[in-house]
């Protein structure tokens, strides 16, 4: 059983061989295509980018954004490090899809009892002590498995003794506040498909610093809205009540 | 009933034939979307998710829905009596437009027999979260608001007299709510800062949303005296919707202000000046929607006068639907290389909820007291003069000097 669990993935290994894509594939019983584009039938995939192969996945990140936007918590991150995503609690929204930074979550869109897919990280697989199917498969261990702080150290261990050949960056280790799936590469990152401009910070922060106002504005809100329909209000009643001649306190003791 | 509807086709006029035409795609696209999927039915895809239904039928549905809640605060929390007679029908236009809004979702979540989870598994760090919630509540309070109109056409005077007494609370509740929910729309794409096109993406979104719907409101409830006091024949309130015509000014300078204060602050100018198709749309949206009506409204003899007010509030209602569709669309289009356009089905369901929506607000208008002086104008009824009962089981002023008349 792992905690914090993590794969590395070194592209500059990486030898095309798309193994861990029919891994994957037959881990989820999706059908084998040569298309290497992520979607509802591919979890993982291998994409060359000028000679360069660059296997993708879901990233697994620390502070996931998924999870955060999910209106019913149908993915959440777990102890073990994966991210898992729950179908019966899905309604569907696809919020998900439109706030992963990096674009992970795809649809079931021909189907009328759609669902999201991506990768789970096997996590029954690796619940049950096992590696990652992906993992198991890559014959040139361009993606290793174990703990994300192990793996970190491992990966600035690698750019270390080799400088000349991997740029001096792991991508993953902050990129959107973290991820457990971090990647080594001898070029620079936006050259191999990853987007450049990701904040440092988990991204759910941005929707937290207005979401935590929510209760202040309700009661203060609530408050003042009171305090306008008093005022108005006796505004009025001593409006009313001057017209008859009698002063305002009199004439609601009266009524009492 | 049947002679009824022989009469309804026998007097077809163009835009029954549209309604109908309307409601006969519409079904056929519902039937394509619940057999065979979101898929079929749509151009959404991985790399566009959202489209129409969201941009359109949600953002702006709840958007144009505004009214309900600018004009239940100004009467019964400002207590400014003269906008009495604009209150039922925009709590109307409001409660209609949620459900509306909810059958749109129905439509749009890939789950729709899911819709109620967000009421037992929480997550509130959840904008979705939070958007449901609020029209969940919403929409029970705008039922609550409305339900004296309907009390007092089947004369059930002891229930009306019980949600007298909560109409405060409620109405309080109701601001809360809304005013949390037109934000949170706005709330939803503060977590794409790096998918967003620069124009549109700001810290501000959700006060921007806010501000617009607050503009949107009066507006809304503007054109819809227009069009009422044609289709049922009534005075426009003219010196009321001029006052509107102010409160619209004023959100909308102020949402001017923020707007200008995000081009400085995220440094906007180089794409202000780029003429793309994001340059041209947002250029679009400021000047039909906020220059020009400020402009316009500031002006005390179009605000006074009918058709110009009219068409003013056109303008800013076009240049709102503009907003959110550039928002949840236009913004997003670059960054995932997509160009989405809704797909015929799409349009067509869309048509069909909008129709649906007339057509309510058409029959309810006529068969209860929704509008002050309620007027029969149904075929059948247009000659007879019936006695409507005020809450207190008297005649109004106004109806007993009218009855001799009548008779």
């Amino acid at each position: 059983m792992y905690k914090e669990a993590a794969i590395l993935v070194d592209t500059t290994q990486c030898i095309g061989c798309y193994a861990c894509e029919d891994a994957c594939a037959e881990r989820w019983g999706f059908p084998i295509t040569e298309i290497h584009e992520l979607s509802s039938i591919k979890n993982t995939v291998v994409q060359n980018w000028d000679g360069i192969y660059v296997p993708r996945l879901c990233m697994h990140c620390e502070n996931p954004t998924c999870s955060s936007v999910c209106p019913v918590g149908a993915f959440q991150k777990t102890p073990e490090g994966p991210v898992v995503y729950d179908p019966n609690k899905c309604i569907g929204c696809r919020y998900c899809m439109q706030a992963c930074p990096f674009l992970v979550p795809k649809y079931q869109w021909n189907t009328a009892n759609p669902k999201v897919t991506k990768c789970d990280m096997c996590y029954d697989r690796i619940t049950a002590g096992k590696q990652p199917a992906c993992v198991e498969a890559c014959p040139a261990q361009a993606r290793i498995f174990g703990t994300r702080k192990d793996l970190l150290d491992e990966a600035h261990k690698r750019i270390n003794q080799n400088p000349t050949q991997y740029y001096p960056h792991v991508f993953g280790e902050e990129e959107a506040g973290g991820t457990s799936v971090i990647y080594l590469s001898s070029r620079e990152f936006s050259e191999i498909g990853f987007h450049s401009n990701l904040p440092k910070h988990a991204l759910p922060q941005y929707t937290w610093n207005i979401m935590s106002k929510i209760p202040g504005y309700v009661f203060w809100g609530s408050t003042l809205m009171t305090g306008f329909w008093w005022l108005t209000n006796r505004k009025r009643e001593v409006a009313r009540f001057k017209n008859n001649g009698k002063s305002a306190d009199e004439q609601s003791k009266k009524n009492k | 009933m049947i002679k009824k509807a022989i009469r309804w086709f026998k007097g077809m006029t163009f835009w029954k034939a549209f309604f109908l035409i309307t409601i006969v795609l519409g079904v056929y696209s519902t039937i394509v979307r619940f057999m065979y999927g979101l898929g079929a039915a749509t151009h959404l895809s991985d790399s566009f998710p959202w489209g129409l239904w969201i941009g359109f039928d949600v953002l702006c549905g709840v958007g144009l829905a505004a009214g309900g809640f600018v004009t239940a605060a100004t009467v019964h929390i400002f207590h400014l009596d003269d906008y009495k007679s604009l209150l039922r029908p925009s709590i109307l236009t409001a409660f209609l437009g949620y459900l509306l809004v909810i059958l749109a979702l129905v439509y749009d979540l890939g789950r729709p027999w899911n819709i109620w989870h967000p009421l037992i598994m929480w997550n509130p760090h959840s904008v979705m979260f939070e958007v449901g919630w609020c029209v969940m509540l919403y929409t029970t309070v705008l039922a609550l608001e409305f339900s004296p109109v309907v009390f007092e056409r089947f004369k059930l005077t002891r229930a009306q007299r019980i949600i007298q007494t909560v109409t405060v609370p409620l109405v309080i509740l109701g601001v809360m709510l809304s005013s949390l929910h037109q934000s949170s729309l706005g709330s939803l794409y503060l977590i794409v800062p790096e998918k967003m096109y620069p124009l549109w993406y700001s810290s501000n979104l959700p006060y921007l949303f806010f501000l617009s719907a607050v503009a949107v409101g009066p507006a809304m409830v503007t054109i819809e005296s227009y069009f009422s006091s044609r289709a049922f024949n009534r005075e426009i309130e003219l010196p009321i919707l001029t006052k509107l015509g102010k409160v619209t000014v004023v959100a909308l300078s102020v949402y001017m202000v923020i707007k200008i204060e995000d081009i400085i602050s995220y440094n906007l100018f180089k794409y202000l000046i780029t003429f793309n198709l994001e340059g041209i749309l947002f250029w679009a949206e400021i000047l039909i929607g906020v220059l020009i009506p400020i402009i316009l409204l500031s002006n005390p003899v179009i605000r006074m006068n009918k058709t110009w007010l009219f068409y003013t509030s056109m303008m800013v209602v076009t240049g709102f639907v503009l907003n959110r569709m550039n928002v949840s669309i236009t913004s997003l289009e670059k960054f995932y290389h997509a160009s989405y356009f809704p797909k015929w089905t799409e349009i067509s369901i869309t048509l069909m909820i909008v129709a649906l929506g007339f057509g309510a607000f058409r029959l309810i208008a006529e068969h209860f007291p929704v509008f002050p002086e309620h007027e029969k104008f149904s075929a059948s009824a247009a000659h007879q003069f019936e006695v409507i009962l005020t809450g207190d089981g008297e005649y109004t002023e106004e109806q007993n000097r009218r009855i001799p008349l009548r008779n």
